[in-house]
C-alpha cells in the first residue's frame, strides 16, 4: 500500500502535466446531474464544470482551490478569462463545492501514476479512468504551490479556450459565416466583413449544446491580455470592511460553542474527567470525552473556555512523558552515527564517488547544522462549525482539502462521504496546517454528541500545542576543496526525510556528491509547513556552500556563480539579486550582506540580505529578492507571495522554536513563540525574471532562501557562523562562535 | 444586564460582565469583523476603539466598555464611503489572508486620528502590537502613508 506523501502528489502533478495536457479540464460528459444545481444561478448556462455564463454576460469561474491570501481565486479566474476573451470587469469567482466532481483531477492522476499500479478493472478510457480514480481518492488540495501550475494550466485555460471555440462555432453557424472570420474580444463576438456583433450571452445556450472541442487552441504568451498583468485581487474588498467570512465567523441558528483540550503529551489518552466540577457553571451544556481530548460545550465560547480551565481532567501515560528536546537531538545524533557505522543510510542522490574522494585526503571542510520544530501559528486558530443530524454531517470551516476532510470526517462518523458536506470559507492563513483534519473530526464528534450545531474554536494554546510540526533536524556535511578552492566532493547526511524529494539537492556543478538520510522517528506529529523540507535544507546547503566560499577565500556570490556555469536560469536569478542589491558597494562598518539561492516547486529564488547586529541580535535592514517562476501570471501577486514567504521564513529564522519538555510542547502563545512584527520587518524588493519553461509555484518558494541569506549576512557582519536556528538562541555580541563543528 | 454602545447603537445585553468585549461583539451582536487571535492581547487581531482609543477586545471585560463608545471595523466606512485607509488598503493590495486586517485598520485609524502624517517609525510604533502572519507589513506602511496623503488632500479640497 502506498504511503500518503505530498512528494508523490507534487512530482506527479508536474510529471503528469506533459502526459495528458488536453481534455483534462473539460469533462462535460461527466458533468453529473448534481453539479449544475450547485454552481449555476438562474438562467446561467453551465459550459463545463469550470465556468458559467449568465444572461447579463457575466462569467463565473468555478475554482476548486481555497483562498488563503495567495490570490488563487483571482489568478485562476484570469487564466480562464484570458483564454475565453471575457470582459474582466464581468468575471467573478465561486469556490467549487466539495463534491467529487471537483476533485484534483490533475493531481490525483499523477499521484496514482507515481505510486500505484493501475487497477485494470477501472474505466477503459484514460480520461475516464483518471476521473474515477480522482473521485476515489477524494483529493481537493490547495498546497504544494500547485494551483496555477496544475488547475490553472490544465483546467482553467483549457476550459476558457474550449468555451470560446464553442461560442465561435455557434455564432458562425447562426450567421452562416466561416469560423475563421470571427473575432472575440471582451465578451463579444465580432464578424468584421458583415459588421455583425453579439454578446457571448446571446449564444450561450446554443454554444453549450455543442460538443466540446477535444483540443482547443491555447494562446501563445504574446496573445495574452490578462495573464502577465496585475488586476486588483477579487478577495481584497471584503477583507477591508470586516465582511469577509472566515470559518470562525459562521453562525447557525441554535448554535452552541465548544472549547477543547487534548492530552498535552502526544499519544496520551483521557483517563478520567470530573464532569461535576463544571456542570453547574453558567452556560455549560455538556462535557464530551473524545478519547484523547476533552471538550466543553456551552452557550458562549468564553463560558466554554472558562469551564474547560476549571475542569479536572487526568490523562493516562503514553510512555513519552520523559522526552525532552535534548533527548530528541541526541537520538538524531545516535541515528546518524549508527547509520554511518552500519552503512544504513538511504541514498537521496549519488553522483561520482564522494566517499572515495573524501577519503583520498586534501582540504576538508565539515559542519553540522540543526533546526527546531516549528508551528504554523495561522492568525485564525483552528475552528470548525458542525451539524450532525439524520445520518448527515455538514461542516463550515477553512480547509486546504475540503474533499479530503469530508472523507476523513465520514470515516470518523461511519458515514458515507456523500453524506458529509463541507462548506469552505476564507482561510485565516493555511501554510499547510489546514490540510490536517483533526479539528474538523473533533467538531463533528462533539456536534453529534451535543445534538445541536456546534462551533468548536481552539484556543491559541491548543493551536500551538497540537499542531502538525515542521520537523526538527540535524544535517552534517563534509566537502573537499581542490587547490583553487573549488569543491570536488560534497557529502550530506541528515535525519527524517519528508518531501519534496529534491529539497536537499544543490544546483552546483560538483563532480562527486552523496546525499543520504536515515529515519529517526519521534512522537511529535509532522506536518507540511510552508515549503516543507525546503525550509530546512536550503538553510543547510546554502549555509555550507557559503562556508566553502569562505574556506576558499572567495566572494560568496562569485563562488556560487562559478559553480552555476551550466545552469543559466539559476545564474540569471543570482546575478539579478546581486546586481540589484549593489553587491560590490561597500557597506558601513557592522553591516553585512549574505546571499542564497534555492529552487523549490519549480521556481528559482535568490535573496540578498543586508543585516546588522544590535544588542547581540541580528537586524535585517533590507532584502533583495529575484524570482523566476517561468512566467508570472499575476506579477504583483508573485511579489506579494515573495514578501510573504520572506517574512514567514525570517520569523522562523529569528524566533521560531517549538521545543519538547516532558513529552509536550513548551510554547503556548505569541509571548513565548514570538512573531516578526512591523518594526522589525525589512524593506523587501522583488525583481521578476520570466525565464520561460514550465510554470513554477508562488506560495512557498519565497521562504527557503531567507534563513541562509541571513546567516550568511550575519557571518559577513560579525565573523560568527550560526549553525543552529533560531537566532534568538544566540548572543551575537559574545566573541565565541555558536554552532558546532563535527570532529 | 450590561448596556453597551457599539457603532452608535445602544444595546442592553444579558451577559456576565466579565465576558471579554470580543465575544460579546462576535456572539451577541454578530459583529464578526473583529477577530480572535490569541486571547492575551499579544496579536492585535481584536483591536477596536473605546472612546477613540485602540484597545484589545479579547482582554477588555464588557463591563469596562459600559458608558463608553465602542467602534468596530464595521463602522469604519462612514455613510457608505470607504475610510481613506480602506481605500488605500485596496489600492496597495495590502491584505493576503485578511484575518488580521480589521485589527490593523483599526489600529491605523486610531493613529491617524492623533497623528495625521506619521513617518515609518511612528507607523511601526503604533502597529507593532498587530501581528500579520502573511507578512503584509511593508504594504501596511505604504497603505497608511497613502491614506495620510489622501486625508491631507481631502482637507485641502474642503478648505
Amino acid at each position: 500500500m502506498a504511503r500518503w506523501t505530498r512528494r508523490a502528489v507534487i512530482a506527479t502533478g508536474v510529471a503528469a502535466g506533459g502526459l495528458l495536457a488536453v481534455g483534462v479540464g473539460i469533462r462535460r460528459g461527466d458533468l453529473s446531474e448534481s453539479v449544475a444545481p450547485l454552481v449555476a444561478g438562474d438562467g446561467e448556462q453551465v459550459f463545463d464544470i469550470w465556468l458559467t455564463l449568465a444572461p447579463d454576460n457575466g462569467v463565473t469561474a468555478i475554482v476548486p482551490h481555497a483562498e488563503m491570501g495567495q490570490g488563487v481565486h483571482t489568478s485562476l479566474a484570469m487564466m480562464l478569462a484570458d483564454e475565453l476573451d471575457a470582459d474582466w470587469e464581468k468575471v467573478s469567482v465561486r469556490e467549487a463545492p466539495a463534491t467529487r466532481d471537483y476533485a484534483n483531477y490533475a493531481l490525483a492522476r499523477g499521484y496514482l501514476l507515481g505510486e500505484r499500479d493501475v487497477p485494470g478493472f477501472l474505466l477503459p478510457t484514460v480520461d475516464g479512468f483518471f476521473l474515477a480514480a480522482t473521485r476515489f481518492e477524494a483529493l481537493q488540495i490547495t498546497g504544494g504551490s500547485l494551483s496555477v501550475r496544475t488547475t490553472g494550466r490544465y483546467a482553467m485555460r483549457i476550459a476558457g479556450a474550449a468555451a470560446r471555440e464553442m461560442l465561435v462555432t455557434a455564432a458562425a453557424d447562426a450567421w452562416a459565416v466561416p469560423r475563421a472570420e470571427l473575432l472575440t474580444r471582451r465578451g463579444e463576438l465580432l464578424h468584421a466583413p458583415s459588421g455583425r456583433r453579439a454578446r457571448y450571452a446571446d449564444f450561450a445556450e446554443r454554444a453549450a449544446a455543442l460538443p466540446e472541442p477535444p483540443a482547443p487552441r491555447l494562446k501563445a504568451p504574446d496573445e495574452f491580455t490578462l495573464m502577465g498583468t496585475s488586476p486588483p485581487r477579487l478577495d481584497v474588498p471584503p477583507k477591508v470592511d470586516g465582511t469577509a467570512r472566515f470559518g470562525i465567523d459562521v453562525a447557525l441558528p441554535g448554535m452552541r460553542y465548544a472549547a477543547v483540550r487534548a492530552a498535552p503529551v502526544f499519544g496520551a489518552r483521557v483517563d478520567s474527567i470530573a464532569t461535576e466540577s463544571v456542570q453547574d457553571l453558567p452556560g455549560v451544556r455538556r462535557v464530551v470525552d473524545l478519547g484523547d481530548a476533552v471538550a466543553v460545550v456551552a452557550d458562549g465560547y468564553w463560558q466554554a473556555e472558562q469551564a474547560l480551565r476549571q475542569l479536572d481532567v487526568r490523562f493516562t501515560a503514553s510512555g513519552n512523558e520523559s522526552v525532552d528536546q535534548d533527548d530528541i537531538y541526541r537520538r538524531f545524533a545516535d541515528s546518524l552515527e549508527r547509520a554511518a557505522a552500519d552503512d544504513a543510510f538511504t541514498t537521496d542522490l549519488r553522483r561520482g564517488d564522494a566517499p572515495g574522494r573524501l577519503a583520498a585526503g586534501g582540504r576538508l571542510v565539515s559542519a553540522e547544522y540543526r533546526v527546531p520544530y516549528l508551528a504554523h501559528a495561522t492568525m485564525e486558530p483552528m475552528n470548525c462549525t458542525a451539524v450532525v443530524a439524520d445520518g448527515r454531517c455538514e461542516l463550515w470551516l477553512g480547509t486546504q482539502n475540503p474533499l479530503g476532510f469530508a472523507k476523513d470526517v465520514a470515516g470518523a462518523l461511519d458515514l458515507d462521504i456523500d453524506d458529509v458536506r463541507v462548506h469552505n470559507q476564507y482561510l485565516g492563513g493555511g501554510f499547510g496546517r489546514r490540510a490536517f483534519p483533526d479539528f474538523a473530526i473533533q467538531a463533528a464528534r462533539i456536534a453529534r454528541e451535543a445534538g445541536t450545531p456546534v462551533k468548536l474554536i481552539w484556543s491559541r494554546e491548543e493551536d500551538m500545542r497540537h499542531d502538525h510540526y515542521r520537523q526538527a533536524n540535524v544535517s552534517r556535511f563534509r566537502a573537499l576543496l581542490d587547490d583553487t578552492g573549488r569543491p570536488q566532493a560534497w557529502e550530506n547526511s541528515y535525519v527524517d526525510k519528508h518531501d519534496p524529494e529534491e529539497a536537499p539537492h544543490i544546483p552546483y556543478a560538483i563532480e562527486n556528491q552523496l546525499i543520504r538520510f536515515v529515519e529517526s522517528p519521534t512522537h511529535v506529529p509532522w506536518g507540511f509547513w510552508r515549503s516543507v523540507d525546503h525550509s530546512l535544507h536550503a538553510f543547510f546547503t546554502e549555509s555550507f556552500i557559503d562556508e566553502l566560499a569562505v574556506a576558499a577565500g572567495q566572494d560568496p556570490y562569485r563562488y556560487r556563480r562559478a559553480l552555476l556555469a551550466g545552469e543559466p536560469r539559476f545564474r540569471a536569478v543570482l546575478d539579478l539579486a546581486a546586481e540589484r542589491s549593489g553587491w560590490d558597494r561597500p557597506l558601513p562598518a557592522g553591516h553585512g550582506r549574505g546571499i542564497a539561492i534555492h529552487r523549490s516547486f519549480g521556481t528559482i529564488v535568490a535573496q540578498v540580505v543586508e543585516a546588522t547586529v544590535e544588542d547581540g541580535r541580528p537586524r535585517v535592514q533590507r532584502v533583495v529578492c529575484a524570482v523566476d517562476a517561468g512566467f508570472a501570471v499575476h506579477p504583483d501577486g508573485l511579489r506579494a507571495q515573495m514578501e510573504s514567504g520572506i517574512v514567514y521564513g525570517l520569523t522562523a529564522a529569528l524566533y521560531g522554536e517549538i521545543s519538547i519538555r516532558g513529552g509536550a510542547v513548551r510554547q503556548g502563545n505569541f509571548h513565548d513563540y514570538p512573531m516578526l512584527r512591523i518594526d522589525e520587518s525589512p524593506l523587501i524588493e522583488t525583481h521578476i525574471v520570466d525565464g520561460g519553461g514550465p510554470l513554477g509555484g508562488a506560495g512557498e518558494p519565497g521562504t527557503p532562501a531567507i534563513a541562509p541569506a541571513l546567516a550568511n549576512a550575519v557571518y559577513a557582519a560579525t565573523g560568527i557562523r550560526v549553525r543552529e536556528l533560531p537566532f534568538a538562541r544566540h548572543d551575537l555580541s559574545r566573541p565565541e562562535r555558536p554552532g558546532r563543528d563535527i570532529a | 444586564m450590561v448596556t453597551l454602545t457599539v457603532n452608535g447603537e445602544s444595546h442592553v445585553l444579558d451577559v456576565d460582565p466579565r465576558t471579554p468585549l470580543l465575544w460579546v461583539l462576535r456572539e451577541q451582536l454578530a459583529l464578526t469583523g473583529t477577530k480572535f487571535g490569541c486571547g492575551i492581547a499579544q496579536c492585535g487581531a481584536c483591536t477596536v476603539h473605546l472612546d477613540g482609543q485602540p484597545v484589545r477586545a479579547c482582554v477588555t471585560p464588557v463591563a469596562a466598555a459600559e458608558g463608553r463608545r465602542v467602534r468596530t471595523i464595521e463602522d469604519l466606512a462612514a455613510g457608505g464611503r470607504l475610510h481613506p485607509l480602506q481605500q488605500a488598503w485596496i489600492d496597495e493590495q495590502v491584505p493576503q489572508c485578511g484575518y488580521c486586517q480589521s485589527g490593523q485598520l483599526m489600529a491605523a485609524a486610531a493613529l491617524l486620528e492623533t497623528n495625521p502624517d506619521p513617518d515609518d517609525e511612528e507607523i511601526d510604533a503604533a502597529l507593532r502590537g498587530n501581528i500579520c502572519r502573511c507578512g503584509t507589513y511593508q504594504r501596511i506602511r505604504r497603505g497608511v502613508r497613502r491614506a495620510a496623503r489622501a486625508l491631507a488632500a481631502g482637507e485641502q479640497d474642503d478648505g
